[in-house]
């Protein structure tokens, strides 16, 4: 408690609050432009840091972590496009809301849940870090790959309409995600005997392609900007206390997804790119009108970006008890941290306890600050959005978007390989296969062929290596959600179907 | 990002600044120098190369543009360089040991060779480490081997990678020790800390890096060093144990082929005072600093080819 106290006056100093705010309304702008990652904000800030006392380089790390995912959620409404891997859930109601004349509504509602979600997870940093750690390294390979297979039943909540293109497009993801150096055995893959390929194909370049790209060319096409000329921002119906109120008003959803951003932030891997679909979809399972979703319901997005901002605290518990990086951005914090001689452990908690504790009270100041960050950064980008002619907008995205791509890997086979998606997914979105499953499949397909192998490989002595699969209680759980979860996705559609074949005539029956 | 676009106009302005040069001068450098990191930021590669930047800067009078060029292991960022840069002095690129021995000879399309370019120096290694964790019951290498012996291809252990320096040491143990155990490889250093404490493999072989990041709740078996390492003197070499295995990773920074001798000698004289300068702060994570340039490059690639070779060849 002494030492809770101490940290939080070491981060009462002028210098601390001003790297909080710098290092958030940095992190949300480059979370907001297509193509830059809170990987890569971390990355940029890194060299900086150097030349800090450590408490202030982790400080404007973590600040910059916060904003940058937060930021993510404003093209996701706006343009439909995911700023950050983690915001691809806010896209499916808050880019109808814009389009319905709410985007004050979804943005300030995005808001308040990032607030929300990002104290929730300081707070399970601050009091469960070693019990929750000794729960992540319990997902092992096996365990990974019931967590893909899981992530993957998705595909038939994420396919609204045909279940059968969502699945096409979850097969054309995980093939996609085969390209390149393979995760276990390092064989090359459909490179064609041409090297640059065997970066493989990044998920961020896929993101930008298959979102941004068929955005784009159907603005074009329809030459007019998808989001209506409407009032004043904020003046509308809608004001923030009563957008407040509504995100307020219904706790169920956002403790559930706060709680789903706090299991899968932990488990090591998996990371932020899946919590935000995974409590979407279950906010949409358990919501009363589930129809709903997908055409404009709050709900969607404050599911989305609740869980996302818990993700950001929640994944520093296992890389501060056990240096396990639990998100990709993690890995650059653990970088600084051993730069400063600061070796994950209880050590960390204890020993340097008021740095550590500094640490995470910044992130729960960095949340709070997003607030009045978030509300006018908000105002600013919509007052752009809205003012500019689509003939201006659709090439100033496609340049930063571009930009983006190539600045990811520097590398213009990137480019290419997000030109050709884009393309390929605008007429593919045209036939009703959307980029959502296609997505998720390249995410998971690695994660799951690389738990499989994994497992095989250390079941080589067993005498049927399958069973490992199943041979731990949580892997056994795992199993058995992914057979539940397959089961209610289907089970409904195939009762209705086979309810309207009854009722249909006997000569349509005949027919395969 | 704007260290990104500067690199960008960096590299444009070069391009355009060549043609005017013409061949190499004097009183290189005058002007920026590339500094490609052929992986992910955050690495251990890129964490060195931030180190070094302020100091090269210093010793070099220029700025030193730290790139990262990721893909396939390090063989997109490599094939590159081989094939398109300048032997002007202005680019230079990481290069490490193992992979530039080892992807030419698995993959048939790696798009690079390991000799077709210029070896400044190598400027640290880092010898793999057989760790277990707290409560295995191998409480020496001996353990180990003797259970290993009776079981095979019961014990796994986890490294990064498959070819990597991990790889082939963990092949080198069965080799040596001619015992079966099962390698299995993870994608980096990051999952190996979970697959330990979870209990998922029985052992790793990874760092001495590692081997000090989880001091406290694993144990070193053995270190593939021809002596102990400052950061972790308690725990034994393969060598002291009676396995003659030393190997590891080494990190070092290459020039196009053609490059002029003054120029590299340039660069090699930058990165040892860089070197020296640094080791205060990597020697106590388990890095071990070396100072390997001109001849002894050929002699290191070719001990650790011939050394790989056979094993790699074997099992492609």
């Amino acid at each position: 408690m002494e030492m809770l106290l101490e940290a939080l006056a070491s981060l009462m100093t002028f210098e601390s609050l001003i790297t909080v705010l710098v290092g958030v309304s940095a992190g949300l702008l480059i979370g907001s432009l297509p193509g830059l990652t809170a990987t890569m904000a971390l990355a940029v800030l890194l060299p900086f840091t150097f030349s800090m006392p450590p408490l202030q380089g982790l400080i404007a790390l973590g600040a910059v972590y916060m904003g940058s995912i937060y930021g993510g959620a404003f093209t996701a409404i706006l343009i439909n496009t995911p700023g950050t891997p983690s915001s691809i859930a806010t896209t499916f109601d808050g880019y109808p809301m814009a389009r319905q004349g709410r985007a004050f509504e979804a943005l300030a509602g995005a808001t308040i849940a990032s607030v929300i979600g990002g104290l929730v997870g300081v707070a399970f940093l601050l009091l469960l870090a070693p019990p929750l750690a000794r729960w992540a390294v319990a997902f092992g390979p096996a365990e990974m790959f019931w967590v893909a297979m899981l992530g993957l039943t998705l595909v038939a909540s994420l396919s609204s309409g045909s279940l059968l293109k969502g699945l096409l497009g979850g097969c054309v993801g995980m093939l996609l995600s085969t390209v390149g150096v393979s995760p276990v055995g390092g064989e090359t893959r459909f490179t064609f005997g041409f090297p640059p390929l065997q970066g493989g194909i990044e998920l961020i370049v896929a993101l930008i392609g298959l979102f941004v790209i068929p955005e784009l060319l159907t603005m074009a096409a329809e030459g007019k900007g998808a989001l209506p000329q409407g009032d004043e921002f904020g003046k509308g119906e809608m004001r923030i206390s009563r957008v407040a109120r509504r995100v307020l008003g219904k706790p169920v959803n956002l403790i559930r997804s706060c709680l789903i951003g706090q299991i899968i932030a932990i488990i090591p891997g998996a990371g932020g790119n899946v919590t935000s679909l995974v409590a979407y979809n279950e906010a949409r399972r358990f919501s009363r009108d589930p129809d709903s979703f997908g055409k404009g319901n709050l709900d969607g997005v404050v599911a989305s970006e609740s869980s996302n901002n818990v993700m950001v605290a929640g994944s520093m518990i296992p890389l501060l008890t056990l240096g396990i990086p639990g998100a990709p951005p993690d890995a650059i914090i653990l970088g600084v941290l051993l730069l400063h001689g600061l070796r994950p452990g209880l050590d960390l908690f204890t020993e340097t306890g008021v740095l550590t504790n500094g640490f995470i009270l910044s992130m729960g100041l960095a949340a709070l600050m997003l607030l009045p960050v978030g509300l006018l950064g908000a105002k600013l980008i919509y007052r752009v959005v809205i003012k500019t002619p689509y003939y201006f907008m659709v090439p100033f995205i496609a340049m930063v978007t571009m930009l983006g791509t190539f600045a990811l890997r520097n590398s213009l086979l990137d480019v290419g390989i997000m030109l050709v998606l884009g393309t390929v997914g605008y007429f593919l979105r045209l036939i009703g296969i959307q980029a959502a499953p296609i997505v998720l499949g390249l995410i998971l397909g690695g994660i799951a062929e690389e738990g499989y192998v994994q497992t095989m490989l250390a079941a080589v002595v067993d005498p049927i290596p399958w069973l490992r699969l199943v041979s731990n209680p949580l892997s056994k759980v795992l199993a058995g959600l992914v057979v539940l979860g397959a089961g209610t996705a289907l089970l409904p559609m195939w009762l209705e179907r086979s309810g309207r074949l009854r009722k249909a005539s006997s000569g349509e029956e005949e027919k395969p | 990002m704007k260290s990104r676009l500067s690199t960008l106009a960096v590299a444009v302005s070069a391009f355009a600044l060549f043609g005017a040069a013409g061949a190499v001068q004097a009183d290189y450098p005058e002007r920026d120098i590339t500094y490609v990191i052929p992986f992910d930021p955050g690495g251990e590669s890129d964490v060195t190369a931030r180190f070094q930047e302020p100091i090269l800067e210093e010793i070099l009078g220029v700025g030193v543009n730290v790139t990262h060029r990721p893909g396939g292991g390090g063989a997109v960022a490599w094939s590159e360089f081989q094939n398109s840069a300048e032997p002007d002095g202005y680019e230079i690129i990481g290069v490490n040991i193992p992979h530039i021995i080892g992807q030419p000879i698995q993959r048939s399309d790696a798009g690079f060779e390991t000799d077709d370019w210029e070896i400044i120096t190598f400027f640290h290694s880092t010898p793999n480490a057989l760790i277990v964790p707290e409560d295995s019951p191998f409480e020496t290498l001996d353990d180990l081997v003797e259970y290993a012996r009776e079981n095979p291809e019961a014990v796994t252990l986890g490294g990064s990678g498959t070819y990597s320096a991990n790889h082939l040491g963990a092949l080198r143990l069965e080799r040596e020790a001619d015992i079966d155990v099962t390698y299995i490889p993870f994608s980096g250093t990051g999952p190996l800390p979970a697959a330990l404490e979870g209990g998922h493999v029985s052992g790793i072989f990874n760092y001495t890096m590692l081997g000090v990041q989880m001091e406290d709740n694993a144990r070193v078996l053995a270190v593939a060093s021809e002596e102990r390492v400052p950061a972790l003197p308690d725990a034994p070499t393969f060598k002291e144990q009676g396995y003659d295995i030393v190997g590891g990773a080494y990190r070092g920074v290459a020039a196009p082929t053609g490059t002029p001798p003054e120029v590299i000698e340039v660069l090699e004289e930058a990165f040892a005072e860089a070197n020296r300068e640094i080791t205060e702060k990597q020697e106590p994570l388990g890095f071990v600093m070396e100072y390997i340039t001109g001849e002894e490059v050929d002699e290191v690639i070719g001990t650790l080819r011939e050394a790989y070779g056979p094993i790699l060849e074997a099992a492609d």
